[in-house]
């Protein structure tokens, strides 16, 4: 049987996504250029029992995101820059409480209001960083309209198995551009949820690492009582402030993501097997730069690209094992170097790193890249 | 017989964090009350609150609880009864976590009418950061922000939820303890956003500062402006000069959120708009 197609934003095609992953309740607030999402999802969540709010603020959203997850729901929340800074406050809220949720986050000019309309590439670090404290961060970056739906059904998974907020970052290009998509049918694409727990109530902890470094999760409402605090706390979830149990928690939460990092970090590679310059690229600028290696192949240059598709944890091991291989990596951005600043780590001075940056709202195009690599001694 | 708390408190989990002469417990004890009168299921109630005193009240009691972020409970509390509209959903609180910065879910909240019960102890400070000035408290009183007497007027609690569109509000006070489980037991029964106000009082950090001499003086002195809704109809304007009228303040029937929004699915799913 053919598969069903159709020609969408990338934007709507997250929203199609996330409703394939199960997400049953969506809470958000109007932003540019991601409102796309809550438009889909408030027409297309109540016809499967679904529930959409438009709520005040975009705090209040990721506060309604992270309840509705907490009674059971798979949860989503989309935004873009401005409303990334808002939820922070509660992005870290969700990682110190371990609530799986999704923040689909639309990268347009910063900082503050910026350009709303323009590309940017630029909330990486805010994704990272931005909430305080220390944490583990998952991070995706589609390219593509067909990525925006696949990658929100792995962000899905991914919050679930880990119990943590997951990031999916189209840039602007990404979100608004429409192309082709192959919806896959149910059943093709995996979908996960999280662990239940299958110990009796009375003998429910939400924080009990007896059962691994990611604790099973019980809903309010389903017969299970128990404590969810933003303080550091005991298995039981009730607070604490002993030192010993507060750095093993921070040090758990951080280890339930890095220790399983292989299986977690995607990337695609590019031409690479006898590649002596890499493009280090992203979302609509990998576009550009696939471009940009098949006009330098042509030419003779042997040059490859490295996709970056998970963002955080960052592809440390690829980049590295590249770093002793390669004359230099072009990291082209629409920021001023954020992530290049994470190859520069990564290369540890075994190759130079030539950044191409652009905050000015343009696309960086080919030959930006073609003219970089060309610089390549 | 005597009442038996205990059945609804976590164990291992008192002795609680309020000082003495703090209302907070005899709220707590209330809502004990109404949650037993009313025969609800522990483990079908959440109880949610921001950050302060007052909300550390979940984290005694044997339920579903959350204790979110400074000011953000009526925003968590929302996605916890659309996922779960069965549940009955309390918000517990401080005056400074419910009006200053989580004053906008607040309003919200009460215009949405969703089914929910907000309890906001309004002890006129800022009490566990060690008595700042709030949106509660009164014009020339001191604070650790106030040296010189609060500029600020106060808000009227009572009167921003009936404003913002809540469809239950009453107001208690802390020593009048008999009347507050009766308050919380018609606010849960009321289909719609409840707010029941509750002065008490802070002996710590407002009333050392403000010459209270014990925490007798300052329960008297909600035993004193309290005036009951029924009482206050006889009294004049003069009389009514420096008094806080207590009991049910506000009731109206209007369309529930979670019903409302049921509507939306049954329209969706029959493919109409």
């Amino acid at each position: 049987m053919a598969k069903k197609v159709a020609f969408l934003q990338g934007n709507e095609a997250a929203a199609h996504g996330a409703l394939y992953a199960g997400c049953r309740f969506f809470a958000g607030y109007p932003i540019t250029p991601s409102t796309e999402v809550a438009e889909v999802l408030s027409n297309e969540l109540p016809k499967v029992g679904g529930k959409f709010i438009q709520m005040e603020d975009e705090i209040a959203a990721m506060a309604a995101v992270i309840g509705g997850a907490l009674g059971g729901a798979k949860t989503l929340t989309a935004t873009s820059g401005p409303g990334l800074s808002l939820k922070q406050e509660l992005i870290g809220y969700a990682c110190i409480a371990e609530i799986p949720c999704v923040i689909y986050n639309v990268m347009r000019g910063g900082p503050s209001t910026g350009m709303p309309t323009g590309p940017s590439q630029s909330d990486i670090m805010c994704a990272r960083w931005g909430t305080h404290g220390d944490h583990a961060t998952i991070a995706l970056l589609p390219a593509s309209v067909q990525e925006c739906f696949e990658m929100t059904v792995q962000a899905f998974n991914l919050a679930e198995k880990y119990r943590l907020p997951v990031f999916v970052m189209p840039d602007e290009i990404v979100g608004h551009m429409r192309e082709r998509i192959e919806f896959p049918e149910p059943g093709e694409m995996e979908v996960l949820d999280r662990i239940k727990p299958t110990v009796p109530p009375e003998q429910y902890k939400p924080y009990d690492t007896q059962f691994g470094d990611v604790p099973p999760l019980a809903s309010f409402g389903s017969g299970y009582k128990f404590h969810v605090t933003g303080l550091n706390k005991l298995p039981d979830g009730f607070p604490t402030t002993k030192a010993d149990y507060v750095q093993a928690e921070e040090e758990r939460q951080i280890r339930k993501v890095m220790a399983d990092v292989d299986n977690i970090v995607d990337f695609e590679e590019y031409l690479l097997d006898d590649a002596e310059i890499v493009v280090v690229a992203f979302g609509s600028t990998s576009r550009s730069a696939r471009f940009a290696v098949n006009e330098a192949r042509k030419q003779g240059i042997k040059v490859g690209m490295f996709r970056i598709k998970t963002v955080w944890p960052f592809p440390d091991k690829q980049i590295k094992a590249l770093a002793g291989k390669v004359k230099a990596f072009i990291t082209p951005e629409m920021n001023l170097g954020m992530c290049t600043i994470e190859v520069e780590r990564c290369a540890e001075g075994k190759a130079p790193v030539l950044g191409i940056f652009r905050v000015d709202g343009e696309p960086i195009n080919p030959g930006q890249i073609l003219d970089k690599m060309k610089e390549v001694k | 017989m005597a009442f038996d708390y205990d059945k609804y408190l976590r164990p291992g989990k008192l002795p609680h964090i309020w000082c003495p002469g703090c209302g907070h417990g005899i709220v707590m004890k209330g809502m004990i009350r109404a949650i037993d009168t009313l025969g609800l299921k522990k483990e079908n109630t959440a109880i949610v609150s921001g950050i302060g005193c007052a909300s550390r009240l979940p984290g005694y009691m044997d339920c579903c609880t959350l204790h979110t972020a400074h000011g953000r409970a009526a925003a968590f509390a929302t996605g916890v009864k659309m996922a779960r509209p069965e549940m009955t959903v309390l918000l517990v609180g401080g005056d400074g976590d419910g009006t200053a910065i989580g004053g906008n879910h607040f309003i919200h909240a009460c215009r949405r009418n969703i089914d929910m019960t907000y309890i906001i102890m309004n002890n006129n400070i800022y009490g566990m950061t060690g008595g700042q000035f709030s949106p509660c408290t009164p014009t020339g009183a001191k604070a650790s922000t106030t040296p010189y007497g609060n500029p600020d007027p106060a808000f009227d609690v009572a009167k921003l939820a009936i404003g913002a569109g809540a469809t239950f509000v009453a107001r208690g006070t802390a020593y009048h303890a008999n009347q507050i489980d009766k308050l919380i037991t018609e606010a849960i029964q009321h289909k719609g956003f409840s707010v029941v106000e509750i002065l008490d009082d802070c002996p710590t950090t407002y009333g050392r500062r403000n010459k209270f001499k014990s925490v007798i003086e300052m329960m008297n002195r909600l035993k004193d402006i309290a005036v009951p809704v029924k009482a206050a109809e006889k009294m004049t304007p003069e009389q009514l000069q420096g008094k806080v009228l207590t009991g049910i303040l506000y009731k109206e029937d209007k369309p529930e959120y979670c019903e409302q929004y049921a509507k939306v699915i049954e329209r969706a799913q029959g493919g109409a708009k």
